[in-house]
């Protein structure tokens, strides 16, 4: 047991969070801090290729392997799962904690699966984990819940069957790139697409995470979409279909989130916007665009975590999350502010923060690769980037008007675990080197050059100049803008009325007819046992002995059996 | 009610229109920059002068029209999903 604990180090945080809510709240606090950093000492124990095997159903499943890129994802899992823990202690409800730890677990077990069987069981390990941390949130959460299980259970089946076709037609369980030649292999694709918050069903993403509580939603920002980038960057690079698809969802996330008032559903548009920039660098599948992917994913989940603790301070500290309830909190929450910001800056890819040195290389993949459109396109996304996140969540935040609330700063530990993931935006910003040695392929990017900085800095300043001019009408409105999730909300319940209308008159039928049937069946029994009827006529020893014969007869026929 | 000098400094007027020098100083220099840096261009258009400045700003009053437009027909009170 203890070798597998440590050739499979997602156990580590599977076993603590199922453990979690057993403990006393000291023991709790410590588990919950020291348990993501052994698992992170054990990820980097891990020798390069299968070093946990098992049988399964006559195959051999490779339960753990490692390589580069899958030493990239769990670590900053493992990362971000002690960040958040320790943004979280304050926690009481220990079952969101041991939820969020084995989510983050399986999400783990999933860069370490060499083989699809090992993937899709993580995988659903993964979906179970973070329905609990929102069904936690407590009872408003319930509805999102619901609608949130039931998109990942529909996508889980997807995998499944696409994983069941593989085998069937390749006879091999091996998780490996995939060229898009096959129907089981396009709903593979569409399994981690589902998950990564891909069109058509994007809308379970800002559905369901701002709903969760305002630690919950710190965990559930990094581990179902970045998983999902990770199997999308070992199973399908270089897919030309991704490349569309992630544009596609960097400007959805920035049109919905120019339209939300909602500051958590604001930042949820923006992951479907930032995982879209790596979907398309997928897409493109050269070398640096890939790179360039990976690096996004690793800074993406520190800055928006970041981002979110931001968010969730201020929602733990005001119980509010619209930005027409919110505005002039930098007076007494300058630290939560500063971090905001620093979280905005890196996820618009400012120069000296961690996004520029990792979204810089996706757009130089498209450039080398000619891909003019592309280009335009992620020149276009990252001004988009710094107006509807980069400005606009801090600014309605903790500028704007001044609300009159006067919070004061969150505790402690929220503190610290936001001056850590500040700290680590900028630094890998100033020092991308570590980073980039991490990364799947050998990189020869200089992220600092004169012309790169120029052209970020007038991209990004103008789009604010932009922002500031148009700020009439970016003013916030108590409205939410719908989306396709319309169809399994507004429309099913639209769809359930006439239902009900339909259902209502085969109702009616149905009463009408069983009245009918009842009546019919008293007028029977007056006819037969009523005064005038034949059997409650008063002539017994007649009846009588009817009756035994009939009974004699039947014993006959019954002993024949 | 409250007295406007007493709020704190970084709201005052003076305080703004200060920023938005200070904001157009920096626009200004960011643009001129391209004077003395050389862009690389792959595609034409993308190495001219001020580029990154037009492109963005242009892009992005693009994407608020376009967010406006779709408003029209999307937006919804919030309470929508709750009747």
């Amino acid at each position: 047991m203890t070798a597998s604990f440590l050739l499979q180090p997602s156990l580590i945080l599977i076993a603590g969070g199922i453990f979690l809510p057993f403990l006393p709240m000291r023991a709790r606090n410590f588990a919950l801090l020291t348990l993501p950093l052994l698992a992170l000492y054990f990820i980097w124990q891990l020798p390069d290729g299968i070093s946990l095997k098992a049988k399964f159903a006559g195959y051999e499943l490779a339960i753990t392997k490692a390589d580069a890129l899958s030493r990239l994802f769990a670590t900053i899992f493992a990362i971000m799962a002690f960040a958040g823990a320790m943004f979280a202690l304050n926690q009481e409800r220990t079952a969101e904690l041991a939820a969020a730890f084995i989510y983050a677990g399986s999400a783990i077990g999933v860069t370490f699966a060499g083989d699809l069987i090992t993937v899709f069981v993580f995988w659903e390990l993964m979906a179970i984990g973070s329905t609990l941390v929102l069904v936690s949130a407590g009872r408003g959460a319930y509805g999102s819940a619901l609608r949130y299980a039931a998109i990942h259970f529909f996508g889980g089946v997807l995998l499944m069957a696409g994983i069941a076709g593989e085998i069937a037609a390749t006879g091999s369980i091996a998780f490996n790139k995939m060229a898009l030649d096959s129907f089981p292999r396009v709903l593979i694709l569409a399994g981690f697409l589902l998950n990564a918050g891909a069109p058509p069903l994007s809308a379970w993403l800002p559905d369901a995470y701002p709903e969760s509580s305002w630690s919950g939603m710190v965990f559930l920002s990094a581990f179902t979409t970045k998983t999902a980038v990770y199997v999308l960057l070992r199973g399908f690079p270089g897919t030309e279909l991704l490349i569309y698809v992630g544009l596609f969802m960097v400007f959805y996330g920035i049109i919905y989130a120019i339209l939300e008032n909602d500051m958590r559903r604001i930042l949820a548009y923006s992951i479907v916007n930032q995982v879209g920039f790596m979907v398309t660098g997928i897409g493109i599948g050269s070398e640096i665009a890939l790179n360039g992917a990976a690096a996004h994913a690793f800074t993406h989940i520190i800055y928006k975590a970041l981002l979110l603790m931001s968010a969730g301070s201020v929602l733990y500290m005001t119980g509010k999350r619209k930005c027409t309830d919110l505005g002039g909190l930098f007076r007494t929450m300058p630290l939560t502010a500063i971090c905001g910001i620093i979280g905005a800056l890196s996820i618009s890819s400012f120069p000296l923060t961690s996004g520029f040195v990792s979204k810089s290389m996706i757009s130089d993949g498209a450039a080398s690769a000619q891909l003019a459109f592309v280009w335009f396109m992620l020149a276009a996304a990252s001004a988009g980037v710094f107006l509807h996140a980069g400005i606009k969540f801090p600014w309605f935040v903790f500028f704007q008007k001044d609300s009159g609330l006067r919070p004061s700063e969150p505790p402690l530990n929220m503190k610290l675990a936001m001056i850590f993931f500040a700290f680590l935006c900028i630094a890998i910003g100033i020092w991308p080197e570590p980073l980039y040695a991490l990364l799947p392929f050998k990189v020869n990017y200089v992220p600092y050059t004169a012309s790169h900085v120029v052209f970020y800095l007038q991209l990004l300043l103008f789009s604010g100049l932009a922002f500031f001019l148009m700020l009439g009408w970016l003013k916030r409105t108590m409205t939410i803008t719908l989306d396709t999730d319309w169809f399994w909300r507004g429309g099913g319940r639209r769809f359930m009325k006439r239902l009900d209308i339909a259902a209502g008159d085969a109702w009616n039928r149905l009463e009408k007819w069983s009245r009918d049937r009842a009546r019919d069946f008293a007028r029977l029994l007056r006819t037969h046992h009523g005064p005038a009827g034949l059997l409650s006529r008063s002539t017994p020893t007649g009846a009588m002995a009817f009756w035994t014969t009939v009974m004699l007869a039947a014993y006959l026929i019954l002993s024949q059996f | 009610m409250k007295d406007r000098r007493k709020d704190h400094w970084l709201v005052r007027k003076d305080t703004i229109r200060k920023l938005w020098w200070l904001f157009g100083a920096i626009l200004a220099a960011t643009v001129a920059a391209d004077f003395f840096v050389y862009h690389k261009a792959y595609f034409g258009i993308d190495g001219t002068f001020g580029f990154g400045a037009w492109f963005g700003f242009l892009a992005c009053v693009l994407m608020v029209l376009f967010a406006k437009g779709l408003g029209v027909f999307l937006k919804r009170r919030d309470t929508y999903y709750d009747r």
